[in-house]
């Protein structure tokens, strides 16, 4: 007698369903490869290439024909011309062809030896060019009464020029001179320190206050769905127009918080709040700490709505103090969400690059790794060394994801 | 420590400072509305504010309100907290102190309640210390949040030199009637900012319904089907978003040099749904676990396919956290600035923050910054106060974007 088995391996039904799965999945996969994966793979092949932003408009033969002469009557003698150049001064484009429809009523008299037409088409030969290549070709022809009645112009011509170019981004060169480049000398390091200062300050600075604002807001009072909706405009406002309100805050010859500081007596003369060092990088932390802290805050307001109320009349109860509830309940409960936070905030921040690039450009000591980034590749227009940084960026991110995964509390359904 | 909980002396503490506190949010209050001259002053706040608490302590009606009179009287005549300069009109001025002295005494009035003379003991002690710092909280937070966006909105409404002249006096002329939107009327016809406001419209509500086709079948997979990889795949998504935009805009901008695809919509609207795809997957999945599966399950019993499940009857069932999803979306899309800012160069093809961008030159004047900002704003403000509910939702669901 055969006992039954339950089933091994996979079914009919789940198979289907697994691949319902990947079907349902497969758009979301090809859009993420095509503009996540596949860009970031170009970011490691870049940084080991010498590109930089003139670069990217590859070498490619240019063709202009017209034609020379007046061509009013049959029999007319007349020059067919097609100035041809390399539009790029310094590179080879090999293999260069022309093929150009033959206009109809048109007889070469005598043809360019680089050049055949073969039926209704004209083939020129160019071979190599040379970075800064400019050259003619004139064919004399007749004019025939075909070629006026089709209205006498070159219009249905349209010449095709083909060849071959390196691009820089495709050859098999390459280079290390990008890495060397960003982590040669003191800047690097700099760069680092800027980063770290903001990245830590910014974050911590942000949960502090959150969990400030999420204290002020945890009880029931007339109006504190208002007060919960003001506290996020600076998250919810675009990043650019409160970037600009706070430029023109704190101008230093017209803005308000000069004058304000000045009225007060704080200060003699004006602060350039955003141009001297190191004034400058503690600006643009404390902007994204006040641009952030809604965001802390609503986490926290969350998690402290959900906190059991029992706990606190107990507290009551055996006689605890407001301060000794909040530090020796509250904060337990919240120290989870609060080390979420800390780690997603620390590797949000440390990608920001809004920020500082619409408030300071980067200036003043406070170019950070992703605003160097742009500064490599945009500013110095070396796009190679640009990608060199996206790479190291890439790689401490790899490193906090690491340390995301393995001590981020799963709980808190982050 | 035990020596600061006695009424006497917790109550001058917390008077001085409040006091202090209450003169300096005062004397900035006034300054930004009528760009007169009003000053706190440390000492002085300080010194009359301890008195100030301690007439505050629990006892009869009069005294506080002498306190208040005096304080308020001190102030006019030039030796109270708030310091009023030569040339600030007798009524602001009152007006001032008035609001001082009255906003001293009832925060101290409300710190202090149940605060005996005496010893207090630590629930007294640390009560009053926490209603302090609450008070300070609400003020310190509305001031910070408010100030910019006031800066933002009465600058637009101002002109450069009136702005050089006094950079604090932000009191509007009223009788210039209409002309005090001058900012925005040139915006809209000399900047073509009709056409940017459209423009972002457009591509945020393409950017959400791209969003969700793809996203909408992503997150029920993963949270609905079994298969192989369904745990990583979930973890990936979150890795994935941790990439640096910065990161990918290089090659992106690289690409679509090549592909001439820089300034044009189209690329634009191809990249900003893939930024979004994976917080809007993360956040449905999250939605669609909460669901019953029971409601589902007797659907294909019923003999839906799982495709025509998905579509009868769980997305009616999730419109609520589709909301959430669609207005975090389109604030993202309506915020961007990397990517328009990159890809963008043609003036006839800007979105509203490319075009704000491109105020910001020394030959534009600054108001029209600043109005720019404001008509970015407000459209994405009015949307979450009109619909918070969802949007605080979609933020705690939808994470910690950044």
């Amino acid at each position: 007698m055969t006992t039954a088995l339950p089933p091994t391996g996979t079914g009919p039904l789940a198979k289907r369903e697994a691949r319902l799965a990947w079907g349902l999945l497969s758009p979301t996969i090809t859009a993420v490869a095509l503009v996540v994966i596949l860009p970031l793979l170009a970011v490691f092949w870049i940084s080991v290439k010498p590109v930089g932003l003139a670069d990217l408009r590859a070498a490619a033969p240019i063709v202009r024909a017209d034609l020379r002469g007046d061509a009013a009557a049959a029999g007319d003698q007349v020059n067919l011309r097609y100035r041809i150049r390399n539009s790029s001064q310094d590179k080879e484009i090999r293999n260069v062809t022309m093929i150009d429809g033959w206009p109809d009523g048109l007889t070469p008299i005598e043809l360019d030896p680089r050049c055949t037409i073969d039926g209704a088409q004209l083939r020129c030969n160019f071979g190599t060019m040379e970075g800064g290549f400019r050259d003619q070709i004139l064919i004399p022809v007749t004019v025939g009464q075909a070629f006026l009645d089709a209205g006498g112009d070159l219009d249905d011509i349209d010449p095709v020029l083909t060849g071959k170019a390196d691009s820089i981004l495709t050859n098999s060169q390459f280079t290390f001179d990008n890495f060397s480049r960003i982590f040669d000398g003191d800047e690097f390091w700099g760069v680092l320190g800027v980063t770290l200062f903001y990245t830590v300050f910014g974050t911590i600075g942000a949960l502090v206050f959150g969990l400030f604002a999420a204290l002020l807001l945890n009880k029931s009072f007339r109006g504190q769905g208002i007060l919960r909706g003001l506290y996020l405009f600076p998250y919810v406002a675009p990043v650019i127009a409160v970037a600009f309100a706070w430029i023109l805050l704190f101008d230093p010859f017209s803005g308000s918080a000069n004058a304000l500081l000045i009225q007060m007596g704080v200060t003699e003369g004006a602060i350039n709040f955003f141009g001297e060092r190191p004034l400058a990088l503690i600006m643009v932390t404390v902007f994204e700490i006040w641009r952030y802290f809604p965001l802390s805050f609503l986490f926290i307001l969350a998690r402290m709505q959900s906190i059991d109320g029992d706990m606190y009349e107990a507290a009551d109860m055996d006689g605890a103090s407001p301060f000794q509830k909040f530090w020796y309940l509250s904060v337990p409960q919240l120290v989870g969400i609060l080390s979420v936070l800390f780690l997603l905030r620390f590797i949000w921040t440390f990608n920001k690059f809004d920020d500082i690039f619409l408030l300071t450009g980067g200036n003043a000591g406070t170019r950070t790794l992703t605003v160097n980034v742009y500064e490599q590749a945009f500013a110095i227009s070396n796009i190679g060394a640009g990608a060199a940084v996206a790479v190291v960026i890439f790689f401490c991110l790899l490193i906090f994801s690491y340390v995301f995964f393995r001590y981020g509390n799963q709980e808190e359904g982050l | 420590m035990s020596f600061l909980r006695n009424g006497l002396v917790t109550s001058p503490l917390l008077g001085a400072l409040w006091t202090f506190i209450i003169a300096t949010t005062v004397a900035v209050a006034m300054s930004f509305i009528t760009g007169a001259e009003f000053r706190p002053s440390l000492l002085l706040s300080l010194f009359w504010g301890a008195g100030l608490g301690v007439l505050c302590l629990p006892g009869p009606r009069w005294k506080p309100l002498a306190g208040l009179a005096v304080l308020t009287l001190l102030s006019l005549v030039g030796f109270g907290p708030l310091v009023i300069g030569p040339k600030v009109s007798f009524l602001s001025g009152l007006i001032g102190a008035a609001a001082m002295a009255g906003f001293s005494t009832l925060g101290m009035l409300r710190i202090l309640t149940e605060c005996p003379q005496g010893t207090l003991n630590r629930h007294e002690f640390e009560a009053a210390v926490i209603r302090f710092l609450t008070g300070f909280g609400y003020i310190f937070f509305t001031a910070i949040v408010v100030i910019p966006f006031y800066v933002m909105v009465m600058t637009s409404l101002k002109n450069q030199s009136e702005l050089i002249q006094n950079p604090l006096d932000f009191s509007l002329d009223l009788s210039k009637g209409f002309d005090l939107f001058r900012s925005y009327t040139e915006l809209f016809s000399q900047f073509s900012f009709g056409s940017y406001l459209w423009t972002s419209f457009y591509i945020s509500v393409l950017t959400v319904l791209i969003t969700l086709a793809f996203a909408i079948p992503g997150a029920y997979a993963v949270a609905r089907l079994r298969f192989k990889g369904r745990a990583a795949f979930s973890r990936s998504i979150l890795l994935i978003y941790m990439v640096p935009m910065i990161v990918l805009a290089l090659p992106i901008y690289i690409a679509f040099s090549m592909a001439g695809l820089r300034n044009s919509i189209t690329g634009i609207v191809m990249i900003y749904p893939v930024t979004t795809i994976p917080v809007a997957l993360y956040m449905l999945q999250g939605y669609f676990r909460g669901l019953p599966a029971e409601v589902e399950e007797a659907g294909l019993m019923d003999g839906l396919s799982r495709l025509a499940v998905i579509w009868k009857i769980t997305l009616p069932l999730s419109l609520p956290a589709m909301a959430s999803v669609s207005l975090y979306v389109f604030m993202i899309a309506w915020n961007e600035f990397l990517l328009a800012f990159m890809l963008l160069d043609d003036p006839t093809k800007f979105t509203l923050t490319r075009g704000i961008a491109s105020l910001n030159s020394s030959e534009i004047p600054r108001q029209h910054l600043m109005a720019g900002s404001v008509i970015a704003t407000v459209p994405i403000m009015a949307l979450f106060l009109g619909l918070e509910r969802f949007m605080t939702k979609g933020l705690t669901a939808g994470s910690v974007k950044g």
